[in-house]
Protein backbone atom coordinates (compact mmCIF):
# COMPACT_ATOMS: atom_id res chain seq x y z
CA UNK A 1 0.00 0.00 0.00
CA UNK A 2 2.92 2.86 0.98
CA UNK A 3 4.57 2.24 -2.25
CA UNK A 4 2.02 3.01 -4.14
CA UNK A 5 1.17 6.06 -1.34
CA UNK A 6 4.60 7.45 -2.39
CA UNK A 7 4.26 6.98 -5.95
CA UNK A 8 1.18 8.66 -6.45
CA UNK A 9 1.82 12.43 -7.47
CA UNK A 10 0.37 15.34 -5.87
CA UNK A 11 -2.17 15.97 -7.69
CA UNK A 12 -5.98 15.54 -8.04
CA UNK A 13 -6.24 14.29 -10.83
CA UNK A 14 -5.18 10.84 -9.58
CA UNK A 15 -7.08 11.22 -6.43
CA UNK A 16 -9.49 8.35 -7.71
CA UNK A 17 -12.97 7.87 -8.34
CA UNK A 18 -14.43 11.27 -9.59
CA UNK A 19 -18.20 10.91 -10.40
CA UNK A 20 -19.26 11.87 -13.30
CA UNK A 21 -21.57 14.80 -11.37
CA UNK A 22 -17.88 16.17 -10.75
CA UNK A 23 -16.36 15.51 -13.60
CA UNK A 24 -16.75 19.42 -14.66
CA UNK A 25 -14.54 20.45 -11.78
CA UNK A 26 -11.46 19.36 -13.71
CA UNK A 27 -12.09 21.42 -16.90
CA UNK A 28 -13.25 24.67 -14.56
CA UNK A 29 -9.46 23.94 -13.00
CA UNK A 30 -7.63 24.48 -16.82
CA UNK A 31 -9.92 27.57 -17.40
CA UNK A 32 -9.96 29.38 -13.78
CA UNK A 33 -7.31 28.17 -11.65
CA UNK A 34 -8.50 29.75 -8.53
CA UNK A 35 -11.56 28.65 -7.20
CA UNK A 36 -11.16 25.65 -9.14
CA UNK A 37 -7.92 24.46 -7.55
CA UNK A 38 -9.21 24.91 -3.81
CA UNK A 39 -12.14 22.76 -5.14
CA UNK A 40 -10.50 19.94 -6.35
CA UNK A 41 -7.96 20.22 -2.84
CA UNK A 42 -11.19 19.99 -1.44
CA UNK A 43 -12.23 17.21 -3.17
CA UNK A 44 -8.60 15.45 -3.09
CA UNK A 45 -9.14 15.57 0.97
CA UNK A 46 -12.93 14.55 0.38
CA UNK A 47 -12.83 11.68 -1.48
CA UNK A 48 -11.10 8.72 0.45
CA UNK A 49 -13.50 9.18 2.86
CA UNK A 50 -16.51 9.22 0.31
CA UNK A 51 -14.98 6.16 -1.41
CA UNK A 52 -14.47 4.35 1.99
CA UNK A 53 -18.06 5.30 2.86
CA UNK A 54 -19.85 2.06 1.28
CA UNK A 55 -17.55 -0.23 2.87
CA UNK A 56 -17.60 1.40 6.47
CA UNK A 57 -21.36 1.76 6.79
CA UNK A 58 -22.00 -2.04 5.72
CA UNK A 59 -19.39 -3.49 7.86
CA UNK A 60 -20.60 -1.46 11.22
CA UNK A 61 -24.06 -1.99 10.35
CA UNK A 62 -23.99 -5.70 9.75
CA UNK A 63 -20.76 -6.74 11.81
CA UNK A 64 -19.94 -4.27 14.21
CA UNK A 65 -23.23 -3.14 15.67
CA UNK A 66 -24.32 -7.11 15.81
CA UNK A 67 -21.00 -7.98 17.64
CA UNK A 68 -21.98 -5.01 20.03
CA UNK A 69 -25.87 -6.12 20.41
CA UNK A 70 -24.31 -9.78 21.06
CA UNK A 71 -22.20 -8.18 23.76
CA UNK A 72 -24.95 -6.54 25.35
CA UNK A 73 -27.81 -9.41 25.06
CA UNK A 74 -25.24 -11.49 26.56
CA UNK A 75 -25.89 -10.03 29.79
CA UNK A 76 -29.82 -10.15 29.59
CA UNK A 77 -31.87 -12.28 31.04
CA UNK A 78 -34.61 -15.02 29.97
CA UNK A 79 -37.01 -17.74 31.05
CA UNK A 80 -38.61 -20.38 28.20
CA UNK A 81 -40.91 -17.84 26.57
CA UNK A 82 -38.94 -14.54 26.32
CA UNK A 83 -35.60 -12.55 26.74
CA UNK A 84 -35.86 -9.89 29.52
CA UNK A 85 -33.54 -6.79 29.32
CA UNK A 86 -31.59 -6.96 32.13
CA UNK A 87 -27.75 -7.09 33.85
CA UNK A 88 -27.15 -10.26 34.97
CA UNK A 89 -23.83 -12.62 35.00
CA UNK A 90 -25.46 -15.61 35.15
CA UNK A 91 -25.37 -16.45 31.59
CA UNK A 92 -21.41 -16.21 32.15
CA UNK A 93 -21.58 -18.06 35.30
CA UNK A 94 -23.41 -21.19 34.20
CA UNK A 95 -21.61 -21.31 30.73
CA UNK A 96 -18.05 -21.11 32.52
CA UNK A 97 -19.03 -23.47 35.97
CA UNK A 98 -20.18 -26.15 33.47
CA UNK A 99 -18.37 -29.36 32.55
CA UNK A 100 -20.12 -29.81 29.33
CA UNK A 101 -18.42 -26.05 28.35
CA UNK A 102 -15.09 -27.17 28.99
CA UNK A 103 -15.52 -30.84 27.17
CA UNK A 104 -17.67 -29.23 24.36
CA UNK A 105 -14.01 -26.19 23.86
CA UNK A 106 -11.65 -29.25 24.23
CA UNK A 107 -13.40 -31.36 21.49
CA UNK A 108 -12.94 -28.24 19.35
CA UNK A 109 -9.54 -27.51 19.71
CA UNK A 110 -9.03 -30.67 19.09
CA UNK A 111 -10.50 -30.58 15.88
CA UNK A 112 -9.17 -27.31 15.28
CA UNK A 113 -5.76 -28.70 15.84
CA UNK A 114 -5.95 -31.76 14.05
CA UNK A 115 -7.35 -30.02 10.35
CA UNK A 116 -4.67 -27.25 11.29
CA UNK A 117 -2.04 -30.19 11.40
CA UNK A 118 -3.06 -32.27 8.64
CA UNK A 119 -4.14 -29.44 6.30
CA UNK A 120 -0.44 -27.53 6.91
CA UNK A 121 1.34 -30.50 5.43
CA UNK A 122 -0.68 -31.13 2.67
CA UNK A 123 -1.12 -27.42 1.86
CA UNK A 124 2.56 -26.90 2.62
CA UNK A 125 3.39 -30.25 0.03
CA UNK A 126 0.74 -28.69 -2.78
CA UNK A 127 2.33 -25.45 -2.62
CA UNK A 128 5.75 -26.49 -2.95
CA UNK A 129 5.14 -29.40 -5.82
CA UNK A 130 3.23 -26.16 -7.80
CA UNK A 131 5.71 -23.28 -6.96
CA UNK A 132 9.24 -25.65 -7.59
CA UNK A 133 8.56 -28.47 -9.23
CA UNK A 134 6.48 -27.83 -12.11
CA UNK A 135 8.35 -25.91 -14.78
CA UNK A 136 5.95 -24.20 -16.86
CA UNK A 137 3.74 -21.47 -15.76
CA UNK A 138 1.18 -22.22 -17.90
CA UNK A 139 0.83 -25.63 -16.08
CA UNK A 140 1.39 -24.01 -12.73
CA UNK A 141 -1.95 -21.75 -13.38
CA UNK A 142 -3.79 -25.00 -14.87
CA UNK A 143 -3.31 -26.64 -11.53
CA UNK A 144 -3.65 -23.74 -8.75
CA UNK A 145 -7.30 -23.32 -10.67
CA UNK A 146 -7.66 -27.20 -10.27
CA UNK A 147 -6.54 -27.18 -6.32
CA UNK A 148 -8.74 -23.56 -6.13
CA UNK A 149 -12.53 -24.67 -7.91
CA UNK A 150 -13.75 -26.68 -5.29
CA UNK A 151 -13.76 -24.14 -3.19
CA UNK A 152 -16.51 -21.99 -5.34
CA UNK A 153 -19.21 -24.74 -4.75
CA UNK A 154 -21.06 -25.25 -2.20
CA UNK A 155 -19.71 -26.36 1.17
CA UNK A 156 -23.16 -28.52 1.95
CA UNK A 157 -23.19 -30.53 -0.84
CA UNK A 158 -19.40 -31.09 -0.52
CA UNK A 159 -19.99 -32.57 2.68
CA UNK A 160 -23.33 -34.64 1.56
CA UNK A 161 -20.97 -36.10 -1.03
CA UNK A 162 -18.96 -38.06 1.51
CA UNK A 163 -21.73 -40.06 2.64
CA UNK A 164 -22.22 -42.56 -0.52
CA UNK A 165 -18.16 -42.77 -0.21
CA UNK A 166 -17.84 -43.35 3.31
CA UNK A 167 -21.25 -44.68 4.41
CA UNK A 168 -21.95 -48.45 5.82
CA UNK A 169 -22.16 -49.73 2.49
CA UNK A 170 -20.06 -47.36 0.80
CA UNK A 171 -17.47 -47.39 -1.86
CA UNK A 172 -14.68 -47.54 0.44
CA UNK A 173 -16.34 -50.61 2.35
CA UNK A 174 -17.25 -52.52 -0.27
CA UNK A 175 -13.76 -51.99 -1.96
CA UNK A 176 -12.37 -52.82 1.15
CA UNK A 177 -14.70 -56.09 1.56
CA UNK A 178 -13.82 -56.90 -1.86
CA UNK A 179 -10.14 -57.19 -1.47
CA UNK A 180 -10.58 -58.96 1.08
CA UNK A 181 -8.76 -56.49 3.30
CA UNK A 182 -11.83 -56.26 6.04
CA UNK A 183 -14.45 -58.53 6.40
CA UNK A 184 -16.86 -56.06 8.58
CA UNK A 185 -17.77 -52.53 7.22
CA UNK A 186 -16.00 -50.01 9.07
CA UNK A 187 -18.43 -47.88 11.45
CA UNK A 188 -16.14 -45.49 12.28
CA UNK A 189 -15.67 -43.68 8.72
CA UNK A 190 -19.15 -42.01 8.64
CA UNK A 191 -20.89 -40.03 11.68
CA UNK A 192 -17.75 -40.06 13.29
CA UNK A 193 -14.93 -37.40 15.40
CA UNK A 194 -13.29 -38.84 11.84
CA UNK A 195 -15.48 -38.23 9.41
CA UNK A 196 -15.71 -34.05 10.89
CA UNK A 197 -11.70 -33.96 10.82
CA UNK A 198 -11.91 -35.64 7.26
CA UNK A 199 -14.61 -33.29 5.98
CA UNK A 200 -13.00 -29.72 7.62
CA UNK A 201 -9.36 -31.15 5.66
CA UNK A 202 -11.46 -31.25 2.47
CA UNK A 203 -13.33 -27.96 2.95
CA UNK A 204 -10.08 -26.06 3.86
CA UNK A 205 -6.64 -27.33 2.50
CA UNK A 206 -7.46 -24.95 -0.06
CA UNK A 207 -7.21 -22.19 2.55
CA UNK A 208 -3.13 -23.06 3.58
CA UNK A 209 -2.55 -24.25 -0.01
CA UNK A 210 -3.29 -20.25 -2.08
CA UNK A 211 -1.40 -18.45 0.88
CA UNK A 212 1.87 -20.57 0.89
CA UNK A 213 1.79 -20.94 -2.12
CA UNK A 214 1.78 -17.06 -2.51
CA UNK A 215 4.58 -16.88 -0.55
CA UNK A 216 6.47 -19.55 -2.30
CA UNK A 217 6.28 -17.99 -5.56
CA UNK A 218 8.10 -14.82 -4.15
CA UNK A 219 10.83 -16.50 -2.48
CA UNK A 220 14.06 -15.51 -5.13
CA UNK A 221 15.40 -18.98 -6.71
CA UNK A 222 18.61 -17.73 -6.33
CA UNK A 223 18.35 -18.47 -3.01
CA UNK A 224 18.02 -22.01 -3.59
CA UNK A 225 20.35 -21.83 -5.86
CA UNK A 226 22.97 -20.53 -3.49
CA UNK A 227 21.80 -23.10 -0.90
CA UNK A 228 22.51 -26.20 -3.77
CA UNK A 229 25.87 -24.61 -4.29
CA UNK A 230 27.02 -24.40 -0.72
CA UNK A 231 25.77 -28.07 -0.65
CA UNK A 232 22.67 -28.41 0.70
CA UNK A 233 20.44 -31.42 0.13
CA UNK A 234 17.62 -31.25 -1.30
CA UNK A 235 15.45 -31.46 1.52
CA UNK A 236 18.05 -29.45 3.66
CA UNK A 237 16.83 -26.44 1.19
CA UNK A 238 13.48 -27.26 1.90
CA UNK A 239 13.96 -27.02 5.93
CA UNK A 240 16.52 -23.97 5.97
CA UNK A 241 15.41 -22.01 3.43
CA UNK A 242 11.59 -22.65 1.58
CA UNK A 243 10.49 -23.45 5.02
CA UNK A 244 11.19 -19.78 6.66
CA UNK A 245 10.62 -18.21 3.84
CA UNK A 246 7.01 -19.65 3.83
CA UNK A 247 6.10 -18.23 6.94
CA UNK A 248 3.85 -15.69 6.23
CA UNK A 249 1.55 -17.62 3.91
CA UNK A 250 1.62 -20.52 6.77
CA UNK A 251 0.84 -18.22 9.11
CA UNK A 252 -2.28 -16.28 6.62
CA UNK A 253 -3.37 -19.55 6.31
CA UNK A 254 -3.49 -21.12 10.24
CA UNK A 255 -5.65 -18.33 10.56
CA UNK A 256 -8.32 -19.16 8.35
CA UNK A 257 -7.88 -22.72 9.04
CA UNK A 258 -8.19 -22.36 12.73
CA UNK A 259 -10.98 -19.69 12.97
CA UNK A 260 -12.89 -21.11 10.11
CA UNK A 261 -12.71 -24.43 12.45
CA UNK A 262 -13.34 -23.38 15.77
CA UNK A 263 -16.37 -21.51 14.35
CA UNK A 264 -18.21 -24.20 12.30
CA UNK A 265 -21.20 -25.83 13.80
CA UNK A 266 -22.49 -27.07 10.21
CA UNK A 267 -19.56 -29.80 9.64
CA UNK A 268 -20.01 -31.30 12.83
CA UNK A 269 -23.69 -31.65 12.85
CA UNK A 270 -23.50 -32.65 9.22
CA UNK A 271 -20.16 -35.16 9.61
CA UNK A 272 -20.51 -36.66 12.67
CA UNK A 273 -24.50 -37.40 12.57
CA UNK A 274 -25.13 -36.05 16.01
CA UNK A 275 -22.56 -37.45 18.14
CA UNK A 276 -20.08 -34.77 18.29
CA UNK A 277 -20.39 -31.18 19.55
CA UNK A 278 -17.78 -28.04 19.17
CA UNK A 279 -18.38 -24.12 20.63
CA UNK A 280 -20.35 -23.58 17.26
CA UNK A 281 -23.11 -26.30 17.25
CA UNK A 282 -23.89 -25.65 20.99
CA UNK A 283 -23.96 -22.30 20.06
CA UNK A 284 -26.70 -23.29 17.63
CA UNK A 285 -28.21 -25.87 19.60
CA UNK A 286 -28.92 -22.62 22.05
CA UNK A 287 -30.50 -20.28 19.44
CA UNK A 288 -32.65 -23.15 18.12
CA UNK A 289 -34.06 -23.19 21.81
CA UNK A 290 -34.54 -19.58 21.90
CA UNK A 291 -32.13 -19.18 24.72
CA UNK A 292 -30.85 -16.08 23.09
CA UNK A 293 -28.79 -14.60 25.62
CA UNK A 294 -27.15 -17.91 26.92
CA UNK A 295 -25.75 -18.02 23.36
CA UNK A 296 -24.73 -14.25 23.00
CA UNK A 297 -22.56 -15.17 26.05
CA UNK A 298 -21.41 -19.05 24.68
CA UNK A 299 -20.49 -16.43 21.63
CA UNK A 300 -18.48 -13.61 23.25
CA UNK A 301 -15.86 -16.42 24.87
CA UNK A 302 -16.17 -17.72 21.55
CA UNK A 303 -15.39 -14.76 19.74
CA UNK A 304 -12.33 -13.60 22.55
CA UNK A 305 -10.94 -17.38 22.26
CA UNK A 306 -10.59 -16.82 18.28
CA UNK A 307 -9.04 -13.14 18.66
CA UNK A 308 -6.58 -14.54 21.23
CA UNK A 309 -5.88 -17.22 18.64
CA UNK A 310 -5.43 -14.99 15.48
CA UNK A 311 -3.22 -12.61 17.70
CA UNK A 312 -0.74 -15.02 18.73
CA UNK A 313 -0.73 -16.06 14.73
CA UNK A 314 -0.05 -12.83 13.76
CA UNK A 315 2.69 -12.38 15.51
CA UNK A 316 4.38 -14.17 12.71
CA UNK A 317 2.98 -11.96 10.08
CA UNK A 318 2.49 -8.28 9.35
CA UNK A 319 -0.71 -9.08 6.88
CA UNK A 320 -0.59 -5.53 5.48
CA UNK A 321 2.69 -6.25 4.39
CA UNK A 322 2.00 -9.82 2.78
CA UNK A 323 -1.04 -8.36 -0.05
CA UNK B 1 15.84 -23.64 -10.68
CA UNK B 2 15.65 -27.01 -9.72
CA UNK B 3 17.38 -28.86 -12.49
CA UNK B 4 15.54 -29.76 -15.60
CA UNK B 5 15.89 -33.57 -15.03
CA UNK B 6 13.15 -34.75 -12.78
CA UNK B 7 14.15 -36.85 -9.54
CA UNK B 8 12.15 -39.18 -7.80
CA UNK B 9 11.06 -36.43 -5.17
CA UNK B 10 9.16 -34.56 -8.58
CA UNK B 11 7.47 -37.95 -9.57
CA UNK B 12 6.52 -38.88 -5.51
CA UNK B 13 5.48 -34.87 -5.09
CA UNK B 14 3.34 -35.29 -8.29
CA UNK B 15 1.40 -38.34 -7.21
CA UNK B 16 0.98 -36.89 -3.93
CA UNK B 17 -0.51 -33.76 -5.95
CA UNK B 18 -2.58 -36.24 -8.16
CA UNK B 19 -4.18 -38.18 -5.16
CA UNK B 20 -5.14 -34.10 -3.30
CA UNK B 21 -7.00 -33.26 -6.87
CA UNK B 22 -8.44 -37.38 -6.24
CA UNK B 23 -9.54 -36.11 -2.75
CA UNK B 24 -10.90 -32.85 -3.88
CA UNK B 25 -12.69 -33.92 -6.84
CA UNK B 26 -13.70 -37.70 -5.91
CA UNK B 27 -16.49 -37.03 -3.65
CA UNK B 28 -18.10 -34.79 -6.47
CA UNK B 29 -18.13 -37.17 -8.80
CA UNK B 30 -19.25 -39.84 -6.89
CA UNK B 31 -22.55 -37.77 -6.27
CA UNK B 32 -23.05 -37.07 -9.81
CA UNK B 33 -22.77 -40.06 -10.86
CA UNK B 34 -25.30 -41.44 -8.02
CA UNK B 35 -27.57 -38.65 -9.23
CA UNK B 36 -28.04 -40.84 -12.22
CA UNK B 37 -29.88 -43.72 -9.73
CA UNK B 38 -32.68 -45.83 -11.53
CA UNK B 39 -35.81 -44.77 -10.01
CA UNK B 40 -35.53 -48.52 -7.64
CA UNK B 41 -31.73 -47.34 -6.85
CA UNK B 42 -30.75 -45.55 -2.99
CA UNK B 43 -28.14 -43.84 -1.78
CA UNK B 44 -25.26 -45.72 -2.12
CA UNK B 45 -23.70 -47.50 -4.76
CA UNK B 46 -24.32 -49.92 -6.86
CA UNK B 47 -26.07 -47.94 -9.62
CA UNK B 48 -29.94 -49.87 -10.04
CA UNK B 49 -30.21 -48.87 -13.35
CA UNK B 50 -29.74 -45.51 -15.26
CA UNK B 51 -32.23 -42.55 -15.30
CA UNK B 52 -33.03 -39.49 -14.73
CA UNK B 53 -35.99 -40.02 -12.60
CA UNK B 54 -34.50 -37.96 -9.91
CA UNK B 55 -33.76 -34.83 -11.68
CA UNK B 56 -37.65 -35.07 -12.78
CA UNK B 57 -38.42 -35.95 -9.25
CA UNK B 58 -36.44 -32.64 -8.15
CA UNK B 59 -38.92 -30.34 -10.38
CA UNK B 60 -42.22 -32.04 -9.64
CA UNK B 61 -42.33 -29.96 -6.17
CA UNK B 62 -43.54 -32.35 -3.82
CA UNK B 63 -42.09 -33.42 0.06
CA UNK B 64 -38.87 -31.52 -1.78
CA UNK B 65 -40.10 -28.42 -0.72
CA UNK B 66 -39.51 -25.29 -3.18
CA UNK B 67 -36.45 -25.74 -4.71
CA UNK B 68 -37.07 -23.31 -7.32
CA UNK B 69 -37.90 -20.71 -5.53
CA UNK B 70 -35.03 -20.78 -3.26
CA UNK B 71 -32.65 -21.14 -6.15
CA UNK B 72 -34.39 -17.51 -7.73
CA UNK B 73 -33.89 -16.10 -4.47
CA UNK B 74 -30.17 -17.29 -4.03
CA UNK B 75 -29.26 -16.48 -7.86
CA UNK B 76 -30.77 -12.58 -7.18
CA UNK B 77 -28.80 -12.23 -3.89
CA UNK B 78 -25.93 -13.48 -5.42
CA UNK B 79 -26.09 -11.27 -8.43
CA UNK B 80 -26.96 -8.00 -5.93
CA UNK B 81 -24.07 -9.20 -3.73
CA UNK B 82 -21.79 -9.30 -6.48
CA UNK B 83 -22.40 -5.95 -7.79
CA UNK B 84 -21.83 -4.26 -4.44
CA UNK B 85 -19.18 -6.42 -3.91
CA UNK B 86 -17.59 -5.52 -6.77
CA UNK B 87 -18.59 -1.61 -6.26
CA UNK B 88 -17.86 -1.25 -2.61
CA UNK B 89 -14.12 -2.92 -2.83
CA UNK B 90 -13.09 -1.13 -5.74
CA UNK B 91 -14.57 2.43 -4.02
CA UNK B 92 -12.70 1.00 -0.60
CA UNK B 93 -9.43 0.19 -3.31
CA UNK B 94 -9.11 3.81 -4.02
CA UNK B 95 -9.81 5.04 -0.71
CA UNK B 96 -7.04 2.94 0.38
CA UNK B 97 -4.36 4.75 -1.85
CA UNK B 98 -3.93 7.25 -0.07
CA UNK B 99 -4.20 8.46 3.56
CA UNK B 100 -7.02 8.77 5.41
CA UNK B 101 -8.13 9.37 8.92
CA UNK B 102 -9.11 6.02 10.40
CA UNK B 103 -7.61 4.12 7.27
CA UNK B 104 -6.11 1.34 9.87
CA UNK B 105 -9.33 1.05 11.97
CA UNK B 106 -11.12 0.12 8.76
CA UNK B 107 -8.44 -2.23 7.32
CA UNK B 108 -8.77 -4.35 10.90
CA UNK B 109 -12.80 -3.68 10.50
CA UNK B 110 -12.47 -5.78 7.29
CA UNK B 111 -10.15 -8.26 8.44
CA UNK B 112 -11.86 -8.81 11.64
CA UNK B 113 -15.09 -9.54 9.17
CA UNK B 114 -13.24 -12.77 7.56
CA UNK B 115 -12.39 -14.20 11.38
CA UNK B 116 -15.45 -13.14 13.50
CA UNK B 117 -17.38 -16.74 13.13
CA UNK B 118 -20.09 -16.91 10.50
CA UNK B 119 -22.35 -18.06 13.36
CA UNK B 120 -22.21 -14.53 15.35
CA UNK B 121 -22.63 -12.85 12.51
CA UNK B 122 -25.70 -14.51 11.95
CA UNK B 123 -26.91 -14.17 15.36
CA UNK B 124 -25.85 -11.03 15.98
CA UNK B 125 -28.22 -9.28 12.80
CA UNK B 126 -30.94 -11.77 13.96
CA UNK B 127 -30.82 -10.10 17.61
CA UNK B 128 -30.33 -7.22 16.34
CA UNK B 129 -33.31 -7.03 13.71
CA UNK B 130 -35.43 -8.84 16.90
CA UNK B 131 -34.59 -6.18 19.25
CA UNK B 132 -35.26 -3.47 16.67
CA UNK B 133 -38.26 -5.00 15.74
CA UNK B 134 -37.33 -5.46 12.04
CA UNK B 135 -38.35 -8.75 9.84
CA UNK B 136 -35.76 -10.40 8.27
CA UNK B 137 -35.72 -11.27 5.03
CA UNK B 138 -33.26 -12.78 2.29
CA UNK B 139 -32.83 -9.60 0.67
CA UNK B 140 -32.21 -7.50 3.63
CA UNK B 141 -30.17 -8.97 6.68
CA UNK B 142 -29.21 -11.85 4.78
CA UNK B 143 -27.34 -9.47 1.99
CA UNK B 144 -25.74 -7.84 4.81
CA UNK B 145 -24.54 -10.58 6.24
CA UNK B 146 -23.32 -12.06 2.95
CA UNK B 147 -21.52 -8.62 2.26
CA UNK B 148 -19.69 -9.25 5.56
CA UNK B 149 -18.55 -12.32 4.10
CA UNK B 150 -17.62 -11.25 0.47
CA UNK B 151 -16.57 -7.92 1.16
CA UNK B 152 -12.79 -8.80 2.88
CA UNK B 153 -11.97 -11.20 0.22
CA UNK B 154 -13.15 -8.25 -2.40
CA UNK B 155 -11.23 -5.72 -0.80
CA UNK B 156 -7.99 -8.40 -0.84
CA UNK B 157 -8.06 -8.73 -4.15
CA UNK B 158 -8.45 -5.47 -5.12
CA UNK B 159 -5.62 -4.20 -2.29
CA UNK B 160 -3.27 -7.05 -4.41
CA UNK B 161 -4.34 -5.53 -7.88
CA UNK B 162 -3.63 -1.91 -6.67
CA UNK B 163 -0.12 -2.85 -5.38
CA UNK B 164 0.87 -4.56 -8.95
CA UNK B 165 -0.59 -1.17 -10.32
CA UNK B 166 1.63 1.07 -12.48
CA UNK B 167 0.71 4.90 -11.46
CA UNK B 168 2.71 6.17 -14.83
CA UNK B 169 -0.24 4.64 -17.20
CA UNK B 170 -2.47 7.31 -14.99
CA UNK B 171 0.27 10.06 -14.93
CA UNK B 172 0.65 9.33 -18.74
CA UNK B 173 -3.19 9.87 -19.10
CA UNK B 174 -3.09 12.90 -17.18
CA UNK B 175 -0.05 14.72 -19.29
CA UNK B 176 -2.08 13.53 -22.40
CA UNK B 177 -4.91 16.07 -20.68
CA UNK B 178 -7.51 13.51 -19.38
CA UNK B 179 -9.65 14.67 -16.92
CA UNK B 180 -9.83 12.54 -13.24
CA UNK B 181 -13.25 10.67 -14.64
CA UNK B 182 -11.24 9.91 -18.12
CA UNK B 183 -8.03 8.30 -16.36
CA UNK B 184 -10.65 6.37 -14.19
CA UNK B 185 -12.69 5.44 -17.04
CA UNK B 186 -10.28 4.72 -19.89
CA UNK B 187 -7.45 4.21 -18.46
CA UNK B 188 -7.28 2.32 -14.90
CA UNK B 189 -10.81 0.73 -15.17
CA UNK B 190 -9.41 -1.19 -18.46
CA UNK B 191 -6.46 -2.24 -16.59
CA UNK B 192 -8.37 -3.22 -13.46
CA UNK B 193 -11.03 -5.21 -15.25
CA UNK B 194 -10.14 -8.91 -15.25
CA UNK B 195 -9.15 -8.74 -11.42
CA UNK B 196 -12.75 -7.09 -10.82
CA UNK B 197 -14.33 -10.07 -13.09
CA UNK B 198 -12.40 -12.08 -10.29
CA UNK B 199 -13.96 -10.03 -7.54
CA UNK B 200 -17.49 -10.16 -8.74
CA UNK B 201 -17.09 -14.31 -9.47
CA UNK B 202 -15.93 -14.10 -5.54
CA UNK B 203 -19.20 -12.00 -4.49
CA UNK B 204 -21.70 -13.93 -6.80
CA UNK B 205 -20.09 -17.78 -5.30
CA UNK B 206 -19.17 -17.18 -1.75
CA UNK B 207 -23.28 -15.80 -1.13
CA UNK B 208 -24.69 -18.44 -3.56
CA UNK B 209 -23.12 -20.91 -0.92
CA UNK B 210 -23.13 -19.27 1.95
CA UNK B 211 -25.14 -21.33 4.79
CA UNK B 212 -24.10 -20.38 8.22
CA UNK B 213 -24.33 -16.51 7.64
CA UNK B 214 -28.07 -16.77 6.27
CA UNK B 215 -29.15 -18.78 8.62
CA UNK B 216 -30.84 -16.52 11.58
CA UNK B 217 -31.03 -14.00 8.86
CA UNK B 218 -33.19 -15.17 5.86
CA UNK B 219 -36.17 -14.81 7.19
CA UNK B 220 -39.31 -16.66 6.10
CA UNK B 221 -37.88 -17.60 2.97
CA UNK B 222 -35.43 -20.18 1.70
CA UNK B 223 -32.20 -19.68 0.16
CA UNK B 224 -30.72 -22.26 -1.85
CA UNK B 225 -28.18 -23.57 0.90
CA UNK B 226 -31.13 -23.72 3.66
CA UNK B 227 -32.90 -25.77 1.39
CA UNK B 228 -30.22 -28.00 0.88
CA UNK B 229 -29.58 -28.32 4.60
CA UNK B 230 -32.91 -28.79 4.78
CA UNK B 231 -33.21 -32.18 2.58
CA UNK B 232 -29.81 -33.72 3.82
CA UNK B 233 -32.14 -33.82 7.45
CA UNK B 234 -35.31 -35.60 5.96
CA UNK B 235 -34.38 -36.83 1.92
CA UNK B 236 -33.10 -40.02 1.97
CA UNK B 237 -33.62 -40.27 -1.60
CA UNK B 238 -31.02 -39.76 -4.44
CA UNK B 239 -32.78 -36.70 -5.33
CA UNK B 240 -30.78 -34.69 -2.74
CA UNK B 241 -27.88 -35.80 -5.20
CA UNK B 242 -29.59 -34.65 -8.11
CA UNK B 243 -30.10 -31.24 -6.18
CA UNK B 244 -26.32 -31.15 -5.41
CA UNK B 245 -24.94 -32.59 -9.03
CA UNK B 246 -27.10 -29.62 -10.41
CA UNK B 247 -25.74 -26.81 -8.34
CA UNK B 248 -22.78 -27.90 -8.79
CA UNK B 249 -22.77 -28.02 -12.23
CA UNK B 250 -24.33 -24.43 -12.02
CA UNK B 251 -21.18 -22.99 -9.84
CA UNK B 252 -18.85 -25.07 -12.65
CA UNK B 253 -20.59 -23.18 -15.46
CA UNK B 254 -20.07 -19.72 -13.84
CA UNK B 255 -16.43 -20.45 -13.59
CA UNK B 256 -15.72 -21.85 -16.70
CA UNK B 257 -17.32 -18.82 -18.11
CA UNK B 258 -15.62 -16.18 -16.17
CA UNK B 259 -12.26 -18.37 -16.84
CA UNK B 260 -13.22 -18.35 -20.46
CA UNK B 261 -14.14 -14.46 -20.76
CA UNK B 262 -10.49 -13.86 -18.30
CA UNK B 263 -8.66 -15.95 -21.13
CA UNK B 264 -10.48 -13.93 -23.69
CA UNK B 265 -9.93 -10.39 -22.79
CA UNK B 266 -6.44 -11.48 -21.87
CA UNK B 267 -5.57 -12.76 -25.63
CA UNK B 268 -7.21 -9.58 -26.87
CA UNK B 269 -4.97 -7.29 -24.98
CA UNK B 270 -1.73 -9.36 -26.25
CA UNK B 271 -2.91 -9.44 -29.47
CA UNK B 272 -3.63 -5.72 -29.34
CA UNK B 273 0.20 -5.29 -27.65
CA UNK B 274 1.76 -6.99 -30.44
CA UNK B 275 2.68 -9.95 -28.23
CA UNK B 276 4.57 -7.20 -25.90
CA UNK B 277 2.81 -7.64 -22.57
Amino acid sequence: MTATATHAPPDPAVSGLVPSGQAPTGHTRTTKPGGGAVRARRWRRLAPYLQAAPLTVTLVLFLLIPILTILVVSFWDYDSVRVIPDFVLTNYTELLTSPVTWKTYLNTLKFAGLTWAITLVIGFTVAYFLAFHVQSTVWQMVLFLVCTIPFWTSNIIRMISWIPFLGRNGLLNSTLIAAGVIDQPLEFLLFSDFSVVLAYVHLNALFMVVPIFNSMMRIDRALVEAARDAGAKGWQVVWNVILPLSKPGIAIGSIFVVTLVMGDFITVRLMSGGQSASIGLMIANEISLLQYPAAAANAVILLAVVLLMVAAMLRVVDIRKEL
Amino acid sequence: MPSARRGLSFYLLAAFFGLFVLFLYGPTVTILVLSFQGPEGGLTFPMNGVSLHWFRNLFQQQAVGDFGGSFRRSLALGLVVMVLTVLFSLLAGFAFRRRFVGSNALFYLTVASLIVPSILVSLGIGLLFNILGLEPTWYGSAMGAHLTWTLPFGLLIVFAIFNRFNPAYEEAARDLGATPWQTVRHVVLPILLPSLIGVGMSGFTLSYDEFARTLMTAGSFNTLPLEIYGMTTNVTTPVLYALGSLTTVFSFTIIGVVLMTLAGLRRRRLGRTGGAA
